[in-house]
């Protein structure tokens, strides 16, 4: 093994990788424009969810309701009667449709607890459970405003005071952003590799360096720096620039670790992109692999949507993957300004994945030549 | 302009007439207004080497190639009318340049020929007939099934044949038929041809060849360079009209002045006086077996420094094999390699310090300049780092290469670039050389430029030389050549002695001969082959023209039906794909939240603060975690994410709460993940305001003044669950993705293999062609659809609760949408990638964000909400979560299912319209 030729085939790499136009736009384009704009299209929990109010009162409480649910959460809610709620949600017309019984008002006045029935239909899950929290608390804040009833004040007021740590707004673009961030390595990394194993390949170049003095070793580690190198410098770039400058969003801890953590996870990452691109053989292959491989990873790893409500076997299988630990890391260095005393178990993890999965690509690819 | 040298007037008639055609790529001119007129019923001939345009002319003259400017007229009529060229493209058959290139490699002989029979609407019998007896006359008798790509060049060349005159064409065009086949199979190739040609008299045949030698067994004639015809007439007449020896030297008379200013007559060097005992390569026994495959047998020879070492033998017989073990790339199975006396280690990289290596097709990096690429070279083989720069333009200068140092080599001609690939493989000064084809497709002056270059490597520097060619006059400048068949050398002596054993006036003649010997029955079975060509009219060529033929969309069905089943990645993906992707999704997006960590600061530790951690440790979402000591206890445990929630209860707490005091609980929420904490807010609040109106009640009873509750009930899926939620939305997704993308690849896989000409030059339809295509990936679409279903209701065990057979024919439509949809994105792409990508982005943002599934298509508004209504995935998720989760059946679904119906007709015609019959 010979440094200085795995330094000037990683730069015939760069040399390539700055002729092709369609990969540096899928590079820029990943850190920068995609990273915005799907950081600032994370929906609020609610959005113009569709409610259908059933008044069987129509008394002024009942009006006074129906007139409080507003846009942007509600759309303007649909008057119905009660035979035709059944039908409208069946065709998922709405997600919502709120019964008011009647004499609701004079019962209420009369202190005979009467009840509101709240339908919600429960196969749209984004907006069935916080919009029916949201539901709920309008309505009582408006009977409560209505009755303006004499609080009892010998009830023991206890309060909560509730806080969130680390996001106090709980600004889903916090997230969001350095999570496509840190999907975007992935991505990127084993596509750069891939394709830049697969095209030296197609054009029967990988031939030509085999003749030369050079181990299959050399060529994978060449391939493995120079676009480990360029994905490590567009993330903390677009991290500096685009999610902290641009999207405003604060970064606890230490980005040197985090940069760290995120050169393991390259090594792996890359690795994998060769690994793929050897079993694929052909570019269509390795693009069609590459949905049932990249999913998955950034599915499963924490990324979307917390680990800890997965299945235990799938948290168990997500283990061996790099990106489970990397999301850790990140997660914990970046929002709760954890330190390497932290998170030295996922360094640990990550250092060994990767080796293993490099081991693993370097024995593929070696017999990929044969 | 005419050429100067005509056909013989007694030929009336004629296949073809082309007048001031011209053809261009972007900005690159094919053809340059020519104008040809080719007489019929002959063996027409197109020479010149790579590139000049012959392709072009013959795709045109097939119809597969869209006519840009000028006349082309076949078989008497215009191609560019497509009712022309519908009469009259079952009466031509087309063989495109590329080993191979139109047939399909995973498929069998027998299918591949079937397929062809299929096409052009033989019924089943007429079609064993013909293949069997068209097998017999090629000698492929007996491989049948073989996968096509397993063939020699050889027989893939004849099966091409078998599958271009399957249905008797009048005009057979051939493109460079022979480029990369063995001697004998070539002649056995034009034996066949000729066989044909005596029993249908009246066909004619054009044929492209960059091989001189067989072009003047033609009877006619036109010479092409850069887009033009230089000469046309019977090789007699060229080589009288041009005063020429041989039909080489006589296209090197007719090409313009100026290129032919640098060309010199190779001069005839002088047998080297070699050391008998200097042997630059020893090779003793060498064998390579890959499985059971033996690709190299037994293969022994010397070569003596400085000498050039030719080795011929057909493609895949064993020759990059050799060289490979030569120069340590492979580890041998058996025998010793030695290059200088020294057994050859595959780990001893100081071997290939002294060796160069040139390889068959251009192989160096197109994205460096011709500096970066010597640059990179040479740093590679260590030159010392002061060498380089005079080392690069002393090659620059030997190879005239320095008017283009900072070029790339993509735009360069391909003679430059051999000499570049040359000079990059002399870069380090090696002492043995190795050259795999270096001059396919180069033409005659570069040829010899590239010669004239070599000899003087071998005779001045003594640098050993070892090539592999077709070319038999490049053969001939060797001191030695090896002849090479099926992984064994033939022979190995100079050219005389070669010629001389064998009794041969010629090179080719003597290979042959070993061939012959070495294959033994071969010159056996190709001599009957006249007399099993009587098919009696038993089937005579039918020319019906039907407009829609089930038997050709068959014939394509089956064609995807066994592609799909031999390519393992897209077998995986059309059928578990969707149910491993169901798997991830179904468990990945999961809006549940639940076993929460939490943990407690008690400052109070009475009955009553045990109360309130009791009723939060009690719920399913938590779980309790050792108290917590203080508040850096605290920070450290939520900043290192055991904790996901803090509460902590004030000292006297209870104290406080007894006497209507009020007091504050405090709790910290790690809001890391938002989604998360948002739900586990609601969790705590709803929690606390549980066990205060628990306290009002343990205090004052339920007769509160102003009380009402709200009743809410979760319809469809009472547990809330996120599985029985998203399943039934995941499968319209995954039922539009997959299905789709696999639809889209199979039409794009065809024009990216070059395969899609058998759509542009036989009879089938564009709607055949699509429907054909359409319905194996349909049928595969409906076992994912029944995948999906299983897997819901058995694995994720999401209730389903409507009718199934509503589900099941809106899944059938639904499908037919998906597929259609994928042939319709086929239609503006071209290669395969930008399909995969394309049809990722066009399926999953409409279904994910329009569609339904995340948000209701009514929250949405402007283009969203027009999107979300016309996309028929809107209408699938209706039917499936109504099916699913809500009990329905068609009465109550009967909206959903127009546009469903209305979907797939509606963009089959549209592919059909934009679906071109010809390449551009």
């Amino acid at each position: 093994m010979r440094l200085a030729n795995i330094f000037h085939l990683g730069i015939k790499e760069l040399r390539g990788l700055l002729r092709d136009p369609i990969l540096l736009g899928l590079i820029v384009y990943s850190f920068t424009i995609a990273v915005y704009t799907e950081a600032k299209a994370v929906p609020e929990t609610l959005n113009n969810a569709p409610i259908a109010i059933v008044d069987e009162d129509s008394s002024p409480l009942s009006r006074r309701i129906a007139d409080s649910f507003l846009k942007p959460y509600f759309k303007p809610p649909a008057m119905i009667t009660a035979g035709e709620m059944d039908a409208r949600m069946d065709a998922g017309t709405e997600t919502f449709a709120l019964d008011i019984p009647p004499n609701f008002q004079s019962d209420l006045i009369a202190g005979k607890s009467p009840v509101i029935q709240l339908n919600v239909d429960a196969t749209r899950m984004t907006q069935a459970f916080s919009g029916s929290g949201y539901v709920q608390n309008i309505v009582s804040t408006e009977v409560a405003g209505f009755a303006a009833a004499d609080i009892d004040d010998r009830i023991p007021s206890v309060d909560l005071a509730l806080r969130a740590r680390f996001n106090p707004q709980l600004n889903q673009m916090w997230f969001a952003s350095v999570m496509n961030v840190i999907n975007n390595v992935t991505m990127l990394a084993i596509i750069l590799t891939g394709t830049a194993l697969i095209r030296e390949r197609e054009h029967g170049t990988v031939e030509h360096l085999l003749v030369m003095p050079l181990t299959p070793f050399e060529i994978m580690a060449a391939k493995v720096w120079s676009m480990g190198l360029v994905v490590f410098v567009a993330t903390l770039l677009s991290l500096i620039f685009v999610v902290q400058a641009l999207l405003k969003v604060p970064i606890e801890g230490s980005i040197v670790l985090f940069m760290a953590g995120a050169a393991l996870h390259l090594l792996a990452a890359t690795a994998m992109g060769i690994a793929l691109a050897t079993l694929a053989g052909s570019m269509p292959q390795f693009g069609l692999l590459l949905m049932l491989v990249l999913l998955p990873l950034q599915i499963l790893s924490g990324a979307t949507t917390p680990r800890e409500s997965m299945p235990e076997a799938i948290q168990t299988i997500m283990l061996a993957a790099p990106n489970t630990h990397f999301i850790l890391l990140a997660q914990a260095i970046l929002y709760r300004g954890a330190g390497f005393s932290v998170v030295w178990p996922q360094f640990l993890w990550l250092t060994s994945i990767s080796a293993g999965l490099f081991a693993f690509s370097l024995l593929g690819f070696r017999r990929s030549l044969r | 302009m005419r050429p100067e040298a005509k056909s013989t007037p007694a030929e009336p008639t004629y296949v073809a007439r082309l007048t001031d055609v011209g053809h261009s790529y972007g900005k690159t001119q094919a053809i340059a207004g020519i104008s040809l007129d080719l007489p019929s019923g002959r063996m027409i001939g197109l020479i010149g080497p790579d590139g000049v345009g012959k392709s072009s002319l013959l795709s045109l003259i097939s119809g597969a190639r869209q006519v840009q400017t000028g006349e082309v007229e076949v078989l008497g009529g215009d191609m560019r009318s497509a009712h022309h060229r519908d009469r009259t493209c079952p009466a031509i058959a087309y063989m495109p340049q590329g080993l191979g290139k139109n047939l399909y490699p995973t498929l069998s002989v027998f299918e591949n020929a079937d397929f062809f029979a299929r096409l052009f609407g033989q019924g089943r019998e007429e079609r064993e007939y013909r293949i069997a007896t068209l097998l017999k006359r090629t000698g492929l008798s007996g491989f049948e099934d073989r996968p096509a790509g397993k063939l020699s060049g050889g027989m893939k060349q004849k099966l091409g044949l078998c599958c271009a005159l399957i249905h008797d064409p009048d005009l057979l065009i051939l493109d460079e038929p022979t480029t990369g086949v063995d001697p004998l199979s070539r002649r056995q190739f034009w034996s066949l041809v000729d066989d044909i040609r005596r029993e249908r008299p009246a066909m004619s045949v054009i044929v492209a060849t960059a091989y001189m030698e067989e072009a003047a067994r033609f009877d006619w004639l036109a010479v092409m360079d850069a887009g033009k015809v230089l000469a046309t007439g019977t090789p007699r007449e060229i080589l009288v009209h041009t005063g020429a020896a041989t039909l080489d030297d006589a296209f090197i008379a007719l090409m313009p002045q100026e290129r032919r200013a640098t060309h010199k007559a190779i001069a005839l060097h002088p047998p080297a006086d070699f050391d008998a005992a200097d042997f630059a390569i020893e090779a003793e026994g060498l064998t390579m077996r890959f499985g059971d495959f033996t690709a190299v047998d037994d293969v022994s020879f010397r070569i003596r420094r400085g000498e050039i070492f030719g080795f011929l033998g057909s493609n895949g017989c064993g020759k990059s094999t050799t060289m490979k073990m030569l120069t340590g790339l492979l580890p041998a199975s058996g025998g010793t390699a030695k290059l200088f006396g020294k057994t050859v280690d595959p780990k001893d990289m100081e071997v290939r310090r002294r060796v160069g290596y040139m390889s068959q097709a251009f192989s160096l990096y197109t994205e460096l300049t011709v500096r970066q690429n010597l640059d990179l070279h040479a740093r590679l083989f260590q030159l010392p780092a002061d060498t380089i720069s005079a080392r690069i333009a002393e090659m620059g200068r030997r190879f005239e290469l320095m008017d283009v140092m900072e070029a790339l080599p993509e735009g360069l001609p391909l003679g430059v670039r051999q000499r570049l690939s040359l000079a990059v493989a002399l870069i380090h000064s090696p002492e043995v050389l190795i050259l795999d084809e270096p001059t396919s497709g180069v033409d005659p002056i570069a040829r010899d430029q590239l010669w004239a270059a070599l000899i003087e490597l071998s005779r001045k520097d003594r640098v050993t030389i070892f090539i592999s060619t077709h070319f038999m006059n490049e053969a001939e400048r060797c001191d030695r050549i090896s002849l090479m068949h099926a992984g064994k050398v033939l022979v190995s002596d100079t050219p005389d002695a070669i010629r001389k054993t064998r009794y041969a006036t010629t090179l080719e003649e003597a290979f042959i001969a070993y061939l012959e010997d070495a294959i033994g029955e071969t010159a056996a079975s190709s001599a009957p082959a006249s007399s099993t060509a009587d098919d009696g009219g038993k089937f005579t060529a039918t020319r019906r023209h039907r407009a829609f033929d089930l038997r050709r969309i068959w014939s394509y069905s089956l064609r995807e039906t066994l592609e799909i089943r031999r390519d393992p990645i897209r077998a995986t993906l059309a059928l578990i794909g969707s149910v491993i992707l169901m798997f991830v999704i179904g468990y990945g997006i999961n809006m549940d939240v639940k076993d929460l960590t939490f943990a407690v600061l008690d400052r109070d530790d009475t009955v009553a603060s045990r109360d309130y951690v009791a009723s939060i440790a009690g719920s399913r979402y938590f779980i309790e975690q050792p108290p917590l000591a203080d508040y850096a206890d605290l920070d450290r445990r939520m900043r290192d994410g055991t904790l996901k929630l803090a509460i902590e209860i004030p000292a006297g707490f209870a104290e406080h709460v007894a006497r209507g005091h009020d007091v504050e609980i405090g709790a910290w929420i790690d809001g890391a993940m938002p989604q998360r904490a948002e739900t586990t807010r609601g969790y705590v609040q709803g929690m606390h305001a549980h066990w205060l109106s628990q306290k009002a009640r343990e205090i004052y009873g339920d007769a509160a003044n102003g009380q009402f509750s709200i009743e809410t009930r979760f319809r469809y899926n009472p547990g809330i669950e996120s599985l029985v939620a998203m399943v039934p939305a995941v499968i319209p997704l995954l039922l539009l993705l997959i299905p789709a993308m696999l639809a889209a690849l199979s039409v794009v896989r065809e024009k990216e293999l070059g395969s899609i000409v058998n759509f542009y030059v036989t009879p089938v339809t564009r709607l055949e062609f699509l429907l054909g295509k359409q319905l194996p990936y349909l049928a595969l679409g409906m076992m994912n659809a029944v995948l999906l279903w299983l897997f819901a209701v058995l694995v994720f065990q999401v209730p389903f609760t409507g009718s199934l057979a509503a589900f099941a024919t809106a899944a059938l439509l639904y499908v037919a949408f998906a597929t259609a949809f994928g042939l319709l994105v086929s239609t503006f792409m071209s290669s395969q990638i930008a399909a995969i990508f394309g049809t990722t982005l066009m399926t999953i943002i409409p279904a994910v964000q329009f569609a339904g599934m995340i948000d209701p298509v009514s929250s949405l508004q402007g283009i969203g909400a027009v999107i979300g209504r016309i996309y028929p995935t809107t209408y699938f998720n209706i039917i499936s979560r109504g099916t699913f989760s809500k009990g329905l059946g068609f009465d109550s679904l009967i909206e959903a299912f127009l546009p469903l119906i209305l979907a797939a007709p509606l963009l089959i015609a549209a592919s059909a319209f934009f679906l071109k019959k010809q390449a551009r």
